[in-house]
């Protein structure tokens, strides 16, 4: 059955919407979406370094979206006005990523498997690569649960609760990196934030407690994944943006059902 | 043994100064109001002594594993976080129905417990989270400007309602005012804050010092309210502004 491509990419995409649900909740309500799409650009620069130096893409992927996760994360906390400085750094580094992937030397990579994902090409190493991240990534969620809700919710009853804020944002950080890392393959570097936001955002309106938010933001994000690659087979559109279309289409149908 | 205690307290944003070696603790059942101009460094007190800001210099000492319900001024929750009135008390720990059942009675938000949180009034949201710090069966409450958006009646009502939890849980109340002029009347102790401790003392005390008249002298003639216990005859000396209520 894994021998079908579709099949695989259907794995593919339903783990990616696994990965991205929960953490895209947490997106929304800190109002990280701009955190989020640095650190994707920053995958592109991951990428180019990886090539360069002959290391799996994934690993590198993932520490130089570590690196910028931990980076805006840090800046974050200082206060300053962050929207120009995300802003700067979030296209500074798919600038600096399109500029490193020319030094490449070699065979001429496919720069838009990158940007756009290449989800009809996994192969089976790569669906154990991302629900092997989308495990690692739901359970230290689960496990940090209340107090990351707490955190979120206010950063002063947190620490009156005994909780560090710190720690959490920390915990949010490698969770965002972890999904940077197994979402590339699948959408590409410009459209792993929309998986966070959008099936998170389509989410709220069918929700009166967090938990049902993550949940639904699951479920859609998996409905889009697959609706976009249906959409992808019989249109002959390309996958990635496909499934984000999709997902953007829940988002106006749950909303307007709310409205009603 | 204080329930907590801050010695030598200092901290500074920069070079601005805001908190110049205060020293206080809060006994067992005692009522303690926090007064000061804006700015004189009340909410930083405030966020020193729950342990949000460590002090630059100073240490602050809490009795071992001290029950702290801790209420602050405000909490904007984004309308894109769903959060039922419920779900929000049992954060971060599942509470007992029970208790949050006592809870919600005792600060009579029974029947919001499935609203969203984020559509809640001023005055729902902070019984809302009074509600949330007696789950943990305080020893000491501390709550930053708990009154503010209330009307006059309003806070006196509450004043009564922290009185009689008080008197019924045991529990101190560490409680900054944001209305200068305006102390509940049960307070044990007034603490007059402008960066340093500038005067303390039962609320008379406090009302007659020098140093409280030079701070706040003009805005009542220098008299401190108080919240006396004929709140049958309070009626009088607020003022209504019925403009708001005329229809075009």
């Amino acid at each position: 059955m894994l021998d079908d491509f579709l099949v695989r990419a259907g794995l593919a995409g339903i783990g990616v919407a696994v990965a991205a649900g929960p953490l895209g909740s947490f997106v929304v309500w800190r109002r990280m979406a701009y955190f989020g799409d640095a650190t994707a650009h920053a995958a592109i620069l991951g990428v180019a370094l990886a090539l360069i130096f002959s290391v799996p893409v994934t690993a590198g992927t993932l520490i130089v979206a570590l690196a910028m996760a931990t980076g805006v994360s840090w800046l974050a906390t200082r206060g300053h006005a962050m929207d120009a400085t995300l802003g700067v750094l979030s296209h500074a580094a798919l600038a600096a990523g399109l500029v490193a992937i020319s030094f490449v030397p070699g065979v001429r990579v496919d720069l838009s498997a990158f940007l756009f994902g290449d989800i009809l090409a996994v192969g089976k190493s790569d669906i154990a690569v991302i629900w092997g991240g989308a495990a690692l990534v739901t359970a230290l969620i689960a496990w940090r649960w209340s107090p990351l809700l707490t955190a979120t919710l206010s950063e002063d009853l947190a620490v009156a609760s005994g909780i560090d804020p710190r720690r959490e944002r920390l915990v949010l950080t490698l969770a965002l990196a972890v999904v940077v890392a197994v979402a590339l393959k699948v959408v590409g570097a410009l459209l792993i934030a929309a998986m966070l936001i959008v099936p998170a955002a389509a989410a709220r309106s069918l929700s009166r407690v967090p938990e049902a938010m993550a949940f639904w933001a699951v479920a859609i994000g998996a409905l889009a994944a697959l609706g976009g690659l249906a959409m992808s087979y019989l249109g002959d559109t390309p996958a990635g943006p496909s499934i984000v279309v999709v997902a953007a289409g829940m988002f106006l149908l749950t909303t307007l059902v709310r409205r009603r | 043994m204080s329930l907590i205690r801050a010695d030598h307290v200092s901290l500074a944003y920069g070079r601005q100064t805001v908190l110049s070696d205060v020293s206080l603790a809060i006994e067992p059942g005692e009522i303690v109001t926090l007064v000061g101009p804006n700015g004189s460094g009340k909410s930083s007190l405030v966020k020193v002594l729950t342990g949000q800001i460590r002090p630059d210099a100073g240490q602050v000492r809490r009795k071992p594993e001290l029950r702290l319900g801790y209420v602050p001024q405000k909490l904007a929750i984004d309308q894109s976080l769903p959060m039922t009135v419920l779900r929000f008390l049992n954060l971060p720990r599942r509470r007992d129905p029970e208790a949050i059942r006592r809870a919600a009675a005792e600060t009579g938000i029974e029947g919001l417990e499935q609203r969203q949180v984020a559509d809640l009034s001023g005055g729902q949201m902070q019984r809302v989270l009074l509600a949330r710090a007696l789950l943990v069966s305080p020893e000491l409450l501390i709550l930053d400007e708990p009154t503010q958006g209330l009307d006059q009646p309003g806070e006196a009502a509450f004043y009564r309602h922290l009185e009689r939890l008080r008197d019924s849980l045991g529990c101190a109340v560490f409680m900054v005012s944001h209305d200068l002029h305006v102390v509940m009347s049960a307070s044990d102790r007034v603490i007059c804050l402008n960066h340093h401790v500038c005067c303390e003392g039962t609320p008379k005390v406090v009302r007659d010092a020098p140093e409280y008249r030079a701070l706040f002298g003009q805005g009542t003639q220098g008299a401190l309210a108080l919240y006396q216990h004929d709140h049958d005859h309070h009626h009088h000396d607020h003022e209504h502004d019925h403009q708001g209520h005329d229809h075009a």
